[in-house]
């Protein structure tokens, strides 16, 4: 990828993109131990030896033998210290890193969440501000991180995982390689103590470190991978069409941007956010646009404020993944979409199951009868709520 | 949750055997690559020394002609067994591996041909010799050199090679490990090296061979999970792709759907399925308009799936649940005593009922 056609995103205007914005390249993985940091730390050191001024900005202190001895002859920049009630946690020093300006700076552990006093909340937040600073960065995760495979991880090993990096932000990345080993392997890793120590090996071994886990896993890493290559031919490129119809059948509809419009409906739901991610998840590999929209009564009633806090934050959380949001007021909700719908040329819409209906008012009909009734033409979604059902054996 | 299977005396005993096969061949582990110079040979012989190190009894048993000098370091600690040369060309002595007996053989280089009269005529035939002897073997192939493979790759290298493997060879491996590159080489480095558009133009295949190394090592994997959770009594498909469901009936806007479908299955590398429940009796017109579908499915590359079942909803959701279904595609009529029938219709019990699966509805 050359530097004069940088990743071209939707909705990532506001971030004007300077002739020296920096690259990010990501170590991807699907579990602790798989070995990614070692292989960053090998390229660190290759960079190095080519004369690359190279630092490294955060590595984790707990990193394993043969890790850590590869840090060796590396500028290592001190993290900062945080107190945050009482204790002390060390940080990247992010302003530190662009005060000494290197070429490439190395930065473990992408997905990481900040301590509660940082500057910013998530590392991959500072990561972001050394790239538009002209700072290259070489960094790690694995795929459970993902934001949109959030409910999809939870519901195979029942685990929330609460560092997430947003989709959009994996896209930026000039280059993602998928740092690869069996589950074998990893396991024989995890059982002769490289991976973890002590009572945490028995702790893993009940969480991710089962084999069908692991395999699963890896084959959702795998497919990201794959889908992160495709993406970079397909996106930025008007001539990389020409290259997809060599491939045959299955590539020739990946050649432009589709006119794909998908609209989410919003509500207080909790569930609100399983739906937003898939929808978006789904619209991503449409290659088309993801919109969400809430609807709030006219007049705040004290009832609807607890209600229209909950919207409000999901809104928010759409908009961290880069999803379009609006908000409608008042009137009948069907025709209130099928408005918006008509106005912005809307192809799909997705929503929650609705409650089950109140027996009450029987001929009362539900959002989704009264949607396909109106929308003639429209493909509707309903997304049920996911629980878990972990993979175990 | 899981349904864990009662005891079959049957299957128990095939799982026995299946475990004393497995236990008494070696194992096979396989470093896939998109293209030479992404380090396969490398990570192969490294995990050689390794092992090695952990005490294993490993030998080198074929190498790669030209030899990059990182690997020559690795090789020193190793016992290397030479190729022979058979009418000047180098060939795997398998007759020396055999007799030195080793825990482990290492083989760079799994798409090569042996000269006329050799034992086998392939050196993957040469690989399996060794694994029904007991020998661990770990080896490495680049993606072109696949048989399944070969014609893709062709067209978009627009080289033609000679010598293949069948990708049957590569499943029925016990491990197989994608060794991925960026295709260009560093962030920093390749700022300078850029004669432009020609590089931009062989990054761009490079690019696409290596979403097709990943997409086949996720297809290996996926099939890895099934055949684990199946040796685990787990019945339930856990395939981590996407898999869609198309519910067709005569009525259907299948033409639409099943286009719909097949471009969601395309995007994501999933699987596409059209399924129809066989219920009453159909008119002429209705047995040809159903028939019409299926062909469109049938052209689409779906599986098509006639169920039996006296409720359409717990057909669709019995297959659904056992195939691991993540997206279910079903028409909606919009007739005129839609009220009427309102909270009884199929659509409306199969939302109540798809429980972590997505349904999208089309009006007919």
């Amino acid at each position: 990828m050359s530097s004069s056609s940088p990743i071209n995103l939707e909705g990532t205007e506001q971030q004007t993109p300077t002739q020296h914005r920096g690259k990010l390249k990501i170590f991807l993985g699907y579990a602790p131990g798989v070995g990614k940091t070692y292989q960053m730390l090998e390229e660190a050191q290759q960079l190095k030896r080519e004369g690359i001024d190279i630092v490294v900005g955060y590595f984790e202190p707990h990193a394993r033998a043969d890790t850590i001895a590869l840090i060796e002859h590396l500028e290592v920049v001190p993290r900062q210290v945080i107190e945050y009630r009482g204790a002390r946690f060390e940080e990247m020093d992010t302003d530190a890193i662009l005060t000494r300006h290197p070429q490439v700076c190395v930065v473990d552990e992408f997905a990481h969440t900040n301590v509660p006093g940082a500057q910013r909340t998530k590392r991959w937040q500072d990561v972001m501000i050394l790239i538009e600073n002209g700072v290259n960065v070489l960094t790690t995760m694995n795929v459970q991180h993902l934001e949109s495979l959030n409910d999809r991880i939870f519901r195979m090993t029942g685990v929330r995982v609460r560092e997430t990096v947003p989709d959009w932000v994996l896209h930026q990345a000039a280059e993602i390689v998928m740092i690869d080993l069996t589950p074998e392997a990893l396991l024989n890793r995890l059982d002769r103590g490289v991976v973890y120590h002590g009572d945490k090996i028995l702790r893993a071994k009940e969480n991710f470190f089962q084999e069908s886990t692991l395999t699963a896993l890896r084959e959702l890493a795998l497919r990201e991978t794959a889908f992160e290559v495709e993406f970079r031919q397909t996106s930025g490129d008007p001539n990389a069409g020409v290259q997809s119809s060599h491939a045959g059948e299955r590539q020739t509809t990946a050649v432009s941007r589709s006119s794909e419009r998908v609209l989410v409906y919003v509500t207080a739901e909790p569930s609100s956010v399983a739906l937003i991610r898939r929808a978006k998840r789904v619209s991503d590999y449409l290659k088309g646009e993801c919109i969400a929209v809430a609807i709030v009564p006219p007049r705040h009633t004290s009832d609807s404020c607890e209600a229209g806090a909950a919207i409000d934050k999901h809104l928010t959380f759409a908009r961290n993944l880069q999803v379009e949001t609006h908000v409608l007021t008042g009137g009948d909700i069907a025709e209130q979409l099928m408005s918006f719908v008509r106005q912005h040329g809307i192809t799909q819409i997705y929503l929650l199951r609705p409650q089950m209906p109140r027996w009450n008012i029987p001929f009362k009909p539900n959002l989704v009868q009264q949607l396909v009734r109106l929308a003639r033409d429209m493909e509707v979604t309903i997304v049920a709520e996911r629980g878990t059902r972990p993979l175990k054996r | 949750m899981p349904v864990a299977a009662r005891p079959d005396p049957e299957k128990l005993l095939l799982q026995i055997q299946a475990e004393e096969k497995y236990s008494a061949s070696g194992r096979l582990k396989v470093f896939l690559g998109y293209a030479s110079g992404v380090g396969k040979s490398y990570r192969m012989l490294d995990e050689g020394r390794r092992r090695h190190e952990r005490g294993e009894d490993v030998v080198v048993g074929a190498l790669q002609p030209d030899i990059p000098p990182e690997i020559r370091g690795i090789l020193k600690t190793l016992q290397v067994i030479p190729l022979k040369l058979i009418d000047g060309q180098p060939v795997m002595d398998i007759n020396a591996i055999l007799r030195r007996r080793p825990q482990v053989c290492l083989v760079d280089g799994l798409a090569y041909d042996n000269p006329a009269g050799s034992r086998n005529a392939h050196r993957w035939q040469d690989v399996e010799q060794l694994l029904e002897a007991g020998i661990c073997v770990i080896t490495t192939i680049n993606l072109q050199f696949i048989e399944e493979r070969r014609a893709e790759v062709e067209a978009i290298r627009g080289k033609a090679v000679s010598v293949t493997v069948p990708e049957a060879f590569l499943r029925n491996a016990d491990e197989i490990v994608v060794v991925d590159a960026p295709a260009e080489h560093s962030l920093v480095r390749g700022d300078q090296s850029a004669p432009g558009a020609l590089a931009n133009e062989e990054e761009r295949k490079l690019n696409h061979l290596r979403e097709i190394a990943l997409l086949l090592a996720a297809e290996v994997v996926d099939e890895q999970l099934e055949s684990y959770l199946e040796r685990h009594g787990v019945t339930q498909a856990w395939g981590m792709q996407e898999r869609i469901l198309v519910c067709i009936t005569p009525t259907s806007n299948a033409a639409r759907m099943i286009d719909r479908a097949r471009l969601t299955r395309d995007r994501f590398h999933g699987e596409l399925y059209v399924a129809y429940v066989e219920g009453s009796d159909l008119t002429t017109d209705e047995r040809q308009a159903l028939e019409d579908h299926l062909a469109l499915a049938r052209n689409a590359g779906a599986e098509i799936q006639l169920l039996d079942g006296d409720d359409a909803v717990c057909t669709i959701m019995d297959f659904a649940r056992e195939r691991g279904i993540t997206q279910i595609f079903i028409g909606h009529s919009l007739s005129e005593d839609w009220r009427a029938r309102l909270g009884l219709t199929t659509v409306d019990r199969l939302i109540r009922a798809a429980d972590g699966i997505d349904v999208k509805l089309f009006p007919h």
